[in-house]
């Protein structure tokens, strides 16, 4: 089972270290992490994307929270939070498929931010399950190269009943 | 408001911060890096224990922090001094020790270049310290070192490690220590939830076979006296850890021993059979527990710990209760009736009567039996305080002598680390002059850090080292027995080394005893010189540590292993 943590740390030297440090100690799966700054430069927010049962989510939270530097954790619940993800994929293309390409990068309101005569480089947001969608169907011509950010997540707002 | 500056250089800023702290001690070993600081030092109002090995720093701070409750401070240059306290740190953060490390470091200008005596120890000990620090600019110094006192010694205590590159020494500064910390991310709990101790009351009064099971969080919250009231109160039998050891009196009628591996037959009798078991600061180590799944299966579980992510992390819990062990126990002992305990106290008592702990005593005129020793001590000088290494002494020791107090056993428990207790007697010797401090060692243990005896001659620290002599390193030698079929591999060292003429060579007493008779003697002759003694009791030389559990075996599955001549 798959859990999103979003977790404010100090911004300050070596804290991406004791983070990674003791998932890695005590034996936890990172599947991804993403660090950047908030509105307040003291402080840094990481997404981290942890995999196990409850127990282990337990003691991951417990465990961020020993650290001096991490401020706060919240487990965000995929039901009452929004998340993102923003890959780049560069894919083989030539003049025979370019425009096919770009109809598949349309449908999934990706952008195309690079053409080169044998390439083309697509932009796209949304949740992991779009971005493994468009990586399927963009598969057959060839991808080159691929990044992932990596999750990002905030908690919804309150709904008002 | 205006605060009050002084201008000073970072080195001296080291000493002003130490003084506002109450830091009368410090034991350390200077370098390079640290020449503005020990200049300082030279002539500070505090107290220097140069040691003859960095290790011996990290272990003497952590003995003298033991033995008072204070934090323990230590000092060491860049790289290799900063490599040989890692064993001391390690040891500390796994024994929850409070201690403020410094360590040297290159100039900043010159980090990250592999420059002379670089090491990279805030990195190295990040997973061993409760936080570290690099300090980049000398006016953060007296913040830091705020905090780092503050982090130590509050919550669950711990080492923290400061490196200080040299420039920052040399930097000069508006001196200002700051009263209070800020520490958005750091906040312990200390009182329990109510609602929590209520239900645990509730089940304290309902229970028939209640045991209490103590760890070293009874010894770092001063909670004895609470354990106590409670365990009478509430009419619980109570086993203590290795660290807990001198949290409940030994000849008192409730207690039960030592849990675990090489604890009493009664106390493992008692937890298995519980239908409740109170935890207060213990953290269900796998040397108590044996067999996970079979530990204290019938029992509800009440936790009491200060640090919730010792919570349902190796046993799940039924009643969890985080907060300071003293201020839960206080509040229990208000809410809690006496437990319906009285035909399980008979069957303990039955237990106790038939399952003692044993060994076939020596005859006069005989070799050495090494628990006949402890016991001997104990007679000899109830009020000491025993330092141990690590090894079938270190078992014994917490077998057979009677601790009557908190902070009069000191060894190294979760780290496991031979060439400990040596150095910490030092601490705890200079922390209680008043007392005799012994440190229990074996033959092997004690070269660990046997070149502390210069320390203790130059310094005039009069701890008596006793050390077990038995030619073998003597708990592996008893696994290969009982496991490897007797093949003594790379255990044996009779290496014929004359303790008695080492002390000598360093100036310090050295007494030999080989004969059961000449124990007491021993004993009393190196008490009465007020002088450091080593003291070589050749002792039988394969006698094992019993009642053993063995590895994954659940605890009452307790084998004795009494050698019969």
């Amino acid at each position: 089972m798959r859990h999103t943590l979003a977790v404010l740390v100090e911004n300050k030297y070596g804290v991406l270290t004791r983070v990674a440090g003791m998932f890695s100690r005590r034996g936890y799966n990172i599947d991804s992490l993403t660090v950047g700054v908030t509105d307040d430069p003291t402080m840094s927010r990481m997404t981290i994307v942890v995999r196990g049962d409850d127990e282990v989510l337990e003691q991951v939270t417990k465990q961020l929270n020993k650290l001096i530097d991490v401020i706060r954790v919240t487990d965000l619940k995929s039901e009452d939070s929004v998340e993102r993800e923003l890959a780049l994929i560069k894919v083989n293309s030539d003049v025979t498929n370019r425009s096919e390409i770009m109809q598949i990068a349309d449908i999934f309101r990706a952008r195309i931010i690079d053409v080169a005569s044998k390439s083309m480089v697509i932009e796209v947001t949304g949740d992991e399950g779009k971005i493994n969608a468009i990586e399927q169907l963009l598969r057959p011509f060839g991808i080159k190269e691929m990044v992932r950010t990596g999750k990002v997540a905030l908690k919804r707002g309150q709904k008002s009943s | 408001m205006t605060k009050a500056t002084e201008k000073m250089t970072g080195a001296r800023a080291f000493i002003e911060c130490l003084y506002r702290e109450g830091v009368d001690t410090i034991f350390g070993y200077p370098g390079g890096v640290l020449l503005p600081i020990y200049d300082e030092l030279y002539d500070a109002d505090i107290r220097h224990i140069l040691v003859r090995h960095e290790q011996a720093a990290v272990h003497g701070a952590e003995g003298y922090a033991r033995a008072t409750g204070k934090t323990g401070v230590c000092i060491a240059t860049s790289g290799p001094g900063a490599t040989n306290l890692v064993t001391g740190i390690a040891n500390a953060y796994m024994d929850s020790i409070p201690m403020v490390v410094f360590t040297g470091q290159v100039p900043s200008s010159l980090l990250g270049n592999d420059a002379f005596q670089e090491a990279n120890i805030t990195g190295i000990t990040m997973p061993i310290t409760k936080h570290n620090y690099l300090v980049q600019d000398a006016n953060e110094l007296p913040r830091i070192i705020k905090e780092a006192f503050h982090i130590a010694s509050t919550g669950r205590p711990g080492p923290v490690l400061i490196d200080l590159p040299k420039d920052v020494t040399v930097q000069e500064i508006d001196f200002y220590y700051p009263d209070k910390v800020n520490l958005r991310g750091y906040n312990p709990t200390y009182h329990g939830n109510m609602q929590q101790i209520k239900k645990a009351a509730a089940l304290i009064g309902k229970a028939k076979n209640p045991v209490i099971y103590a760890g070293g969080g009874v010894i770092s919250s001063d909670a004895s006296k609470e354990l106590i009231e409670l365990a009478e109160k509430v009419k619980a039998p109570v086993t203590t850890t290795l660290t807990g050891m001198g949290g409940f009196p030994v000849e008192h009628e409730l207690f039960l021993g030592m849990p675990g591996m090489h604890g009493t037959k009664y106390a493992n009798y008692a937890i298995q059979e519980s239908d409740l078991l109170i935890a207060v600061g213990a953290r269900f180590d796998d040397r108590v527990t044996g067999k996970l799944k079979a530990f204290a299966s019938d029992a509800e579980i009440i936790h009491i710990d200060i640090d919730p992510a010792e919570i349902s992390k190796n046993v799940k819990v039924d009643i969890p209760i985080v907060g300071d062990a003293k201020w839960i126990l206080q509040k229990l002992l208000k809410y809690a009736d006496p437990s319906q305990s009285e035909k399980w106290l008979d069957r303990i008592a039955h237990w106790k009567k038939t399952n003692p702990l044993h060994y076939v005593p020596p005859g006069t005129g005989d070799g050495i039996k090494p628990q006949y020793i402890i016991e001997q001590i104990s007679e000899a000088c109830k009020d000491a305080i025993i330092v141990t290494e690590v090894g079938q002494h270190q078992m014994w020791a917490a077998q057979y002598f009677k601790f009557s107090e908190p902070r009069t056993f000191i060894t190294s428990g979760g780290l496991g680390t031979m060439g400990y207790g040596f150095p910490a007697s030092i601490g705890a010797k200079i922390a209680r002059p008043d007392r005799v401090v012994f440190d229990i060692a074996g033959d092997g243990s004690f070269q660990m850090n046997s070149q502390e005896l210069a320390t203790v001659v130059k310094e005039d620290v009069p701890v008596i080292v006793a050390i077990f002599n038995n030619g073998y390193l003597g708990m592996v030698r008893q696994w290969q027995e009982l496991f490897h079929n007797r093949r003594y591999s790379a255990t044996c060292i009779q290496d014929s080394v004359d303790f008695v003429k080492l002390a000598e060579a360093y100036g310090a007493l050295g007494i030999r005893a080989t004969k059961r008779d000449e124990v007491r003697p021993a004993i009393e002759q190196a008490i009465a010189s007020g002088r450091p003694t080593v003291i070589d009791f050749v002792v039988e030389c394969e006698e094992n540590v019993s009642p053993m559990v063995p590895a994954g075996a659940a605890i009452n599955e307790i084998l004795d292993l009494e050698r019969k001549e």
